[in-house]
């Protein structure tokens, strides 16, 4: 697939600034998830500002790409990622978790313009993208479903349900991400509960499994294009990431999964990115 | 009288309904003989998914599918519909209130013989403590077909609950059934049974057999545990004394949603008839009733002790 070099640093650089939303609105929110919005932010920047057709204008449009963001402690890289294709004004990324706010602590679908599925407690997303791609498959429909799955979160025995019923239907019209960073709240997922090897669990379910760095924008945009060939199975695109990704001192630091940085922290954060 | 299950009663509705609206799909785990969403299956296949033995998986999908615009029916046995996949209907369908409906079937301790695993004797409780979730739980077959019907146009979560065991029809079929809309099938003035379910049957008898002892007793069907009608449960209240039947645990279903209307807004004794906080086991199902007094005779008792 030909991706230009521009288009490539066109997305490098809208992932800067999804990255410097994150690390502002979670300061000001307090608390959240930095780590593994970071390391999804080229996932999901690569998505929404080249992959997926959808509309600001229209959120609901029915002919529309979906993401689901199964691990849905990651919300701000999907809020900011909105917020700049301009599903809700910037402003709202700093009202984050306050009371009344649009943006809740974990994706909530009636209140976010933008956001295809409610999530946040793991396990659950890859369910509900199979019934969207169900649903497409029904209506001879032919937008496709994306999700995102973290690789402690698919310790949940429902992601593995939900790996038979989208291979057991079929559905080519789904891709699925695995950010596999490696870290969960506990510590390492290795020591934790391991879930290796990811690969060739998903081999096994009846899964087309893609192996990519999750920072190359060009790999995402390669993988993602493969995944629209592969006819007759669902794809999962697992993509080796680092944890707080472009944060230096978050970076691989299991202490910033779930940890907000205070106002300095922040301010050296956004120096860097 | 003809004596239908609400399961069965549920598939012809599915099947019947199915027709018309092109929206429904129906997905089951497993159980589509037993919960009868074969006969929608064996009509509509393209419609129809089998998830397999997982129920969660089971909830979930039908919650992305109703992102859709589908009109899911997910089925299963009661105890797994509303237990195992307790925070999927939660977190899944209830909280971004999605238009799922859970018809679940063999509720109760009339599952019989399979015992206290699958005997559900909570889900009311359960599903009635959910935010959007509406709780139908139908009394014979005519109610319940009415019943999957309202669903089905009703915008939002919905939980029915079935049975197993076939039941006397106690409707005709102009019988009107709206939502959350509470129904006196006899008049009283003593004493108000209040009941849902296979219990409805039971309390009609029960005030039959008050009738002998000079009792006027009245009484309620509630078809929708939620949202509840608190209309008819005042009126009830008028009697000066109330007693609530359900096939379910005394803890959180029926009883429970009266009780906590009349606390607050007009105090009146009443007993609950239900499971005393106790799992079921095997048996036969008339022979459980009897064993965990949920027959007319223990309503008339209860109605009895409250008048003595």
């Amino acid at each position: 697939m030909s991706v230009s070099r521009q288009t490539i640093e066109e997305l490098q650089s809208k992932a800067r600034i999804i990255r410097r939303h994150i690390v502002e609105m979670i300061a000001e929110a307090g608390s959240g998830h930095p780590g593994g919005s970071l390391s999804s932010a080229d996932i999901v920047t690569a998505l929404y500002f080249h992959v997926m057709n959808v509309d600001p204008k229209n959120p609901k449009w029915p002919e529309r790409d979906r993401l689901v963001l199964s691990k849905g402690h990651a919300a701000p890289v999907v809020y900011a990622a909105l917020a700049e294709k301009g599903f809700f004004p910037k402003e709202e990324l700093l009202k984050l978790r306050k009371t009344g706010a649009m943006l809740q602590g974990h994706p909530d679908m009636k209140a976010t313009p933008g956001l295809d599925m409610t999530t946040g407690s793991l396990g659950q997303g890859l369910s509900a993208a199979n019934g969207m791609a169900l649903a497409a498959k029904l209506d001879n429909k032919d937008y496709r479903v994306y999700v995102i799955m973290g690789d402690g979160e698919i310790q949940e025995g429902q992601i593995w349900e939900a790996a038979m019923t989208a291979a057991h239907y079929k559905l080519d019209n789904l891709t699925a991400f695995v950010d596999h960073n490696g870290l969960q709240i506990d510590g390492p997922i290795t020591k934790v509960m391991s879930p290796e090897s990811i690969q060739e669990k998903f081999k096994a379910f009846g899964w087309n499994v893609i192996d990519i760095d999750g920072h190359d924008i060009q790999q995402i945009l390669e993988a993602v294009e493969e995944a629209k060939t592969v006819k007759g199975k669902p794809t999962v695109i697992v993509s080796k990431t680092v944890k707080g990704k472009g944060v230096p001192f978050m970076e691989n630091q299991v202490g910033w999964h779930g940890k907000a940085p205070t106002l300095d922290q922040a301010k050296e954060a956004l120096e860097i990115l | 009288m003809t004596k239908i299950a609400t399961r069965e009663a549920y598939g012809e509705a599915l099947a019947e309904i199915g027709a018309d609206i092109k929206d429904i799909v129906v997905l089951d785990a497993d159980l589509s003989g037993s919960t009868k969403t074969a006969v929608f299956a064996k009509k509509f296949p393209e419609r129809f998914f089998n998830i397999g033995i997982a129920e969660q998986d089971l909830m979930g999908t039908a919650a992305g599918l109703a992102t859709c615009g589908k009109i899911p029916f997910a089925s299963t046995f009661a105890v797994f519909a509303t237990g195992r996949a307790f925070e999927q209907i939660r977190n899944s369908i209830c909280y971004p209130n999605l238009n799922v409906k859970i018809a679940a079937t063999h509720a109760g301790l009339t599952v019989g013989e399979d015992g206290a695993t699958h005997q559900s004797i909570e889900d009311l409780a359960l599903m009635r403590a959910l935010p959007n979730m509406t709780v139908i739980s139908p009394a014979d077959a005519v109610e319940a077909k009415k019943a999957v019907k309202a669903a089905a146009l009703h915008e939002g979560p919905v939980y029915l609950r079935f049975g197993r065991m076939a039941v006397e029809t106690i409707f005709d079929e102009d019988y009107e059934f709206k939502i959350g809309k509470g129904k006196i099938l006899r008049e009283g003035k003593d004493v108000a049974i209040i009941a849902t379910g296979i219990m409805v049957g039971e309390a009609l008898k029960a005030a039959h057999i008050l009738e002998k002892d000079g009792l006027n007793a009245m009484v309620v069907n509630i078809h929708t545990i939620k949202p509840i009608d608190e209309e008819v449960i005042l009126q009830a209240a008028e009697c000066g004394a109330i007693v609530t039947a359900e096939e379910h645990t005394i803890i959180g279903g029926l009883g429970s949603a009266v009780a906590e209307v009349l606390a607050e807004k007009k105090p009146t004794p009443m007993r609950r008839i239900g499971v005393r906080d106790k799992f079921g086991q095997s048996g036969k199902p008339d022979e459980l009733l009897k064993l965990y007094n949920l027959t007319a005779e223990d309503i008339a008792n209860a109605a009895r002790e409250m008048k003595r």
